[in-house]
């Protein structure tokens, strides 16, 4: 990172607020999306298994593949989404001038977000929690054992205000020192400067995975101190595209359910099942209501697969960061995932 | 001195310039309220957007609890304070490591500069290579590696290094004395000071340099024809008029020091702008979180250079 990096970073917050200043309206954000031939999407500036490009320039991710699902529905084509990197200052500024259409970037769905930044949450796409991660020479079994400790946090997230309830619910006194980038937190903590490292589970699984010159010397404690369901957002006062993106979403889910995949959502067509109908679009048009032609769903799918496609290629136990599917399972198999059915 | 009079100016004049001032005063005042109504228009519409956006704002946010510890400063700070008190928190800690650095990049700089005139040559090229170095490398750069070095070589935290017996370094910083309560200054502190003082007293030595330069060498040679020792000509003829040189760019250097120290936040300081940083994330209030770190380093920037033409004024020449 440079000095003009960092700069050109509060320009790009301030621009955003230069737009609320000068833009007067937004317009209808499908058309708006169907006229331009494109989605933009924000997403994290690289976050391992979330949002990441590769040398190539070629995006992929959970986050990232919510957002071509998405891009498949409305236009037909899984490439034609301009991806836009936001730092966490960012995010919300971009999102309520019109900057991107939808914030697809691990963000944590609270009440203050939801109802007081004019926008809303589509759904839950990954069920997080905060947790430490800690060398595993110092034998510490417990997050409760960190007395007076010294926590390397990253900022920009929910993630300070759990770490200072922690802290003064149990007492323990604890010290923190706030990056605002990834990079410099992970260095600090593995040069030293601190005895725990603290943010999302899954982002401590990434950095364990990716950064660690030994992922073994490292581990995660298990108490999650913090509920972060994350998920995508879209500006508030578009109920047609909230719609769309929700349902999207949901239907991953629902079709993940009904056992279609990508492999097989081309030869599904033909199924009698009267569900799979309505979902491929093949007996009932369910894009309709939602202001789509009949195979949205089905293009998503042969896009990027069901959602549980989508979470073993990026995040599963198969993957780098090799997340258990725990809580991200769908309810029939113990998770917390439950879409509303697609009828 | 005998000064011929003027003649008066024919009535004629006196009206004509008397309508060229009125003029000037009405295009000056039509020039300040196009700016006020620049400025109130892009007031009102992003305030009247973020209304129909249903964005919430105001300032009010400001005696929440602010709910997130600081990790050092001086003000006394819990995470249950407001979050206006985390901003002066934020302010304190800027200030402090500003103050530090204006301090020490002058003290070094000053020597930096006298030291390119020294008889010596290496002291000299020392001086010289010194300035090329620092300036020449982006300031966040050598924040990261301050940082990098410091918390790589300082000994863990759980087995300190006393240095004569009162100096305790680890990878929590450097104490002075032995007890608990001591004065620390955390790795973060360190590494923001040597950043932003290393890199300005390049810039400093500069400006000195040129300003001591700039004195006539006929003051010099004057001074030692009347016998002055070298350290009185320095002291007594050079600085003061190097001085008025010297104070006007210098105080744009230190305005770039205050200015620059909110790159900390690289670095894990916490310093006004990651205060803001983090409470804008938790409020989503940026419109105001950007105006408040606006206008704080507006009003330190402005203080500064209060301050500074006072110094100027008594540097300057005095007309008797």
């Amino acid at each position: 990172m440079s000095k003009a990096m960092a700069r050109r970073r509060w320009i790009a917050v301030a621009s955003a607020c230069a737009f609320l200043a000068l833009s007067a309206h937004a317009g209808k954000t499908l058309e708006a999306i169907k006229a331009r031939g494109q989605l933009v999407c924000g997403v994290s500036s690289g976050v391992a298994g979330f949002s990441q490009a590769n040398s190539a320039g070629q995006w992929s991710g959970l986050d990232v593949d919510i957002c071509r699902a998405l891009a498949a529905s409305i236009l037909g084509d899984a490439q034609k989404v301009k991806w836009v990197p936001l730092v966490s200052q960012q995010r919300f500024a971009a999102l309520q001038s019109g900057e991107i259409d939808i914030l697809s970037r691990n963000t944590t769905w609270t009440l203050t977000r939801d109802a007081s930044l004019g926008l809303t949450f589509v759904g839950i796409d990954f069920y997080d929690g905060q947790a430490f991660m800690v060398p595993a020479k110092s034998k510490l079994k417990s997050a409760r054992q960190l007395k007076n400790a010294t926590i390397c946090v990253q900022s920009g997230t929910t993630t300070e205000k759990n770490l200072s309830d922690f802290s003064r619910a149990n007492k323990l006194n604890l010290k923190t020192v706030v990056f605002e980038q990834f990079e410099a937190a992970n260095a600090a903590y593995f040069s030293g400067r601190c005895q725990a490292y603290t943010t999302d589970a899954s982002a401590l699984a990434s950095v364990r995975s990716k950064e660690a010159k030994h992922p073994a010397d490292h581990v995660v404690l298990p108490e999650l101190i913090s509920k972060e369901p994350l998920g995508p957002a879209v500006r508030r006062g578009d109920d047609e595209f909230f719609a769309i993106a929700r349902w999207v979403l949901f239907g991953l889910m629902e079709a993940e359910e009904y056992g279609i995949t990508q492999a097989n959502v081309a030869t599904l067509r033909d199924s009698k099942d009267p569900v799979i109908g309505r979902l491929l679009g093949t007996t009932e048009d369910m894009g309709k209501p939602l202001g789509l032609d009949r195979q949205w769903l089905a293009r998503a799918l042969q896009a990027t697969g069901n959602y549980g496609e989508i979470f073993e290629r990026n995040v599963g136990p198969k993957s780098p960061l090799g997340l258990p599917r725990g809580m991200n399972n769908l309810w029939s198999h113990g998770g917390l995932h439950y879409a509303p059915p697609v009828r | 001195m005998a000064i011929a009079p003027r003649p008066a100016p024919s009535r004629r004049a006196k009206a004509a310039s008397a309508r060229a001032r009125r003029r000037s005063a009405f295009y000056q005042l039509l020039a300040v309220a196009a700016v006020a109504l620049l400025a109130w228009w892009l007031a009102s519409t992003t305030l009247q957007n973020m209304r129909l956006r249903g964005i919430q704002s105001g300032f009010d946010f400001l005696w929440a609890p602010a709910g997130f510890e600081i990790g050092e400063g001086l003000l006394p700070y819990q995470s249950t304070d407001a979050y206006w008190r985390a901003f002066l928190a934020g302010l304190v800690n800027t200030l402090r490591v500003g103050v530090s650095g204006i301090v020490a990049c002058t003290v070094l700089g000053t020597a930096l500069g006298a030291g390119r005139f020294s008889a010596n040559a290496i002291v000299r090229g020392v001086c010289w290579g010194y300035v090329e170095l620092f300036r020449n490398i982006p300031l966040l750069l050598q924040m990261l590696t301050w940082y990098l070095v410091l918390t790589q070589f300082l000994p863990p935290i759980d087995e300190p290094a006393r240095i004569a017996g009162w100096i305790v370094m680890s990878k929590n910083g450097v104490a002075f004395a032995a007890g608990e309560d001591s004065p620390t200054l955390s790795p973060e502190f360190l590494a923001v000071l040597l950043g932003l003082s290393l890199y300005t007293a390049a810039f400093v030595a500069e400006i000195v340099r040129a300003g001591i330069a700039a004195v006539p060498r006929g003051q010099m040679e004057a001074a030692s024809a009347l016998g002055l020792p070298s350290r009185r000509v320095m002291r007594l003829v050079v600085l003061p008029q190097a001085l008025r040189i010297i104070v006007p760019p210098l105080t744009s250097q230190y305005l770039n020091l205050i200015k620059n120290s909110s790159l900390a936040v690289a670095v894990g300081y916490p310093d006004l702008v990651s205060i803001a940083n983090t409470s804008l994330n938790q409020t989503g209030r940026a419109v105001e979180c950007i105006t408040i770190i606006m206008a704080v380093y507006l009003a330190l920037s402005l203080l500064i250079s209060v301050l500074m033409n006072r110094v100027n004024r008594g540097a300057a020449i005095k007309e008797r």
